[in-house]
């Protein structure tokens, strides 16, 4: 029975882990191929399969004047705009989740709870109801099809994962922690800063971490709000694929797209194993 | 606690976010009340005639809605499970867990739409290792994305790749902060596995997992990245959810207005539905 179950166990991980890994070593396959060995049959394997060649990977830092399709540009721009608005969240949402976790709240019905859901809720929202309104907007003041209006939209989108993460960590820090340097003279800034927020790190990683995750990953704001001044990875190589979609430098393109953020994964798995994480998501 | 300076750590951040988002909705609604199109691109008013054609007369809005329920609910259950199940395998010590931990990470870490250009490739019915290799024993070639039916699947198929490791994380996150005695008391009972399973850890993981299944179903109702780039909604309308239903009313056919309609009721429902959902989950698995 235990053998069975062992067993069972072991192939399951194993089938898992193949689906997982299958779409990446096959984009890798793909990326050094060419039309030959993409259009005539189905090819795996290379030397054995087709004959590899690096112009997939070779198109990427051309400019398009030259037939490439300059993937650099929207590197940056994605960096940028993930990183700004990353670090606003985490800085306002900071503050909020601090505040909620320790003082309270009352203006008519609404309390603590009721404010950090208003927080959270903001997830719900759906980007095309949103994005109607936000291209008119700020086609208004002026800011369509640029980083900043990028980065203002953003700051909707992460400062929920920031406050959600951080108002639960916050709960976990023991308030006397916060007391003790009251008493010890601190204004309550100076608590927060000198204190609490050093013994907050794990929680400001794991959270910084979400929001860097879900703001990389997005690809419908980009899409509807930017246009040809501003480009972001995923709009970039998306557009890739409905011209006549050379799936090599397609493939190039998302594998060198997806890799940074694979180093979270190591990350992630280290503060879950050293038992960090588990206070910080629960 | 209590100290006028609570407020400096709180509003900066509500008041941006209000800021932000204030207009938007505001607008939604004026919009939705109004007949922007692309022959007349003005806010004119024309009352809730929008509503009425939406509840009376656009099946397709409905049909795209209950599409999408089934799509978000059928993926998050098939994530749940699964996530569920690696989390458990990997929570104690078995061979190369930190690997595993890692692998099982990796795709939620990868976009979505880029990540689906990628399977658009791997399920090509002609040109795709899919078809090939079931072609070699036999089996195929099976119509992915332009069968109605089975590009359903498919796009269940690629949601459940890419968002699995979220469940896995939240859960084993859930489950490695579990207190140590229950277990040990099971242990002293002399508990089976399957025992333990059933009257310890899963009642206490209840709280976590309807966490976990409701931050899921959140994130899942807005599918809209998958589907624009593997199926662009088709074949037909086999694919297309609520949200690209509204995007192509509103940013392709330039019904602005209608659109607006379609959005605001669309935000409605979902959080009166969620709402309903998290109620019931709770009522479900949390027993007193």
């Amino acid at each position: 029975m235990e053998k069975l179950y062992k067993f069972l166990k072991y192939t399951f991980i194993i089938l898992w882990t193949v689906f997982i890994v299958a779409p990446f070593l096959w984009a890798v396959s793909t990326s050094f191929k060419d039309f030959q060995s993409v259009n005539s049959k189905v090819t795996y394997i290379p030397w054995l399969d087709f004959e590899p060649t690096l112009e997939g990977w070779r198109v990427l830092v051309k400019s398009p004047a030259r037939g490439g399709v300059d993937i650099v540009e929207p590197y940056f721009n994605s960096i940028f705009v993930t990183c700004t608005a990353s670090l606003i969240s985490i800085v306002l949402g900071t503050l909020a989740a601090y505040a909620l976790s320790r003082f309270t709240f009352k203006a008519g019905f609404v309390r603590n709870n009721d404010i950090t859901f208003f927080f959270i809720s903001q997830r719900i929202m759906p980007p095309i109801v949103l994005s109607i309104p936000f291209f008119i907007f700020l086609s208004t003041i002026g800011l369509l099809d640029s980083l900043l209006g990028l980065v203002v939209v953003y700051i909707v989108l992460l400062m929920p994962i920031a406050v959600w993460i951080m108002v639960d960590f916050f709960n976990r820090v023991p308030k006397e922690l916060d007391e003790t340097a009251l008493i010890d003279g601190c204004n309550p800034y100076q608590a927060f800063y000198k204190v609490v927020l050093p013994n907050s790190i794990p929680g400001l990683i794991v959270a910084g971490m979400f929001c860097i995750i879900f703001g990389w990953i997005d690809f419908f704001f980009a899409f509807i709000l930017t246009f040809t001044e501003v480009q972001l990875l995923p709009v970039k190589v998306v557009a890739l694929n409905s011209s006549i979609t050379p799936w090599w430098s397609l493939s190039a393109s998302a594998l060198i797209s997806v890799a940074p953020l694979i180093i979270v994964a190591f990350v992630v798995e280290r503060y879950l194993s050293k038992g960090n994480l588990s206070g910080a998501l629960k | 606690m209590n100290f006028k300076h609570k407020y400096v750590f709180l509003f900066p951040g509500l008041f941006v976010l209000i800021g932000i988002l204030i207009f938007p909705i505001i607008f939604t609604i004026r919009l939705s009340l109004s007949g922007w199109n692309s022959y007349t691109p003005e806010m004119n008013f024309i009352g809730i005639t929008n509503y009425i054609r939406l509840f009376t007369d656009d099946p397709r809005f409905w049909e795209s809605f209950f599409r999408l329920s089934f799509l978000s609910v059928s993926t998050v259950i098939l994530q749940y499970i699964i996530g569920f199940a690696l989390a458990l395998m990997v929570w104690r010590e078995i061979k190369f867990k930190r690997f595993f931990r890692v692998i099982f990470l990796i795709p939620m870490m990868t976009t979505p739409v880029i990540m689906t250009v990628i399977w658009r490739t791997f399920f090509h019915e002609s040109l795709g290792p899919v078809n090939d290799l079931l072609g070699h024993i036999g089996i195929g070639p099976i119509l992915w994305l332009s069968d109605p039916v089975i590009a359903k699947f498919t796009v269940i198929i690629v949601e459940v790749w890419q968002w699995t490791p979220f469940m896995f994380l939240l859960l084993l996150a859930g489950l490695l902060s579990l207190p140590k005695e229950p277990f040990l008391a099971a242990a002293i009972d002399g508990a089976s596995s399957f025992r333990k399973f059933v009257y310890v850890t899963f009642p206490l993981m209840a709280p976590i997992s309807i966490g976990a299944i409701i931050i899921r179903l959140i994130e899942a109702s807005k599918i809209m990245d998958t589907v624009f780039v593997l199926t662009s909604g088709g074949p037909g309308t086999a694919t297309e959810t609520s949200s690209f239903y509204i995007y192509i009313k509103g940013l392709r056919e330039f019904q602005m207005g209608y659109a607006a309609t379609l959005s605001f009721t669309y935000l409605v429902i979902m959080i009166i539905s969620l709402t309903i959902i998290a109620k019931v989950l709770t009522k479900l698995m949390i027993k007193e």
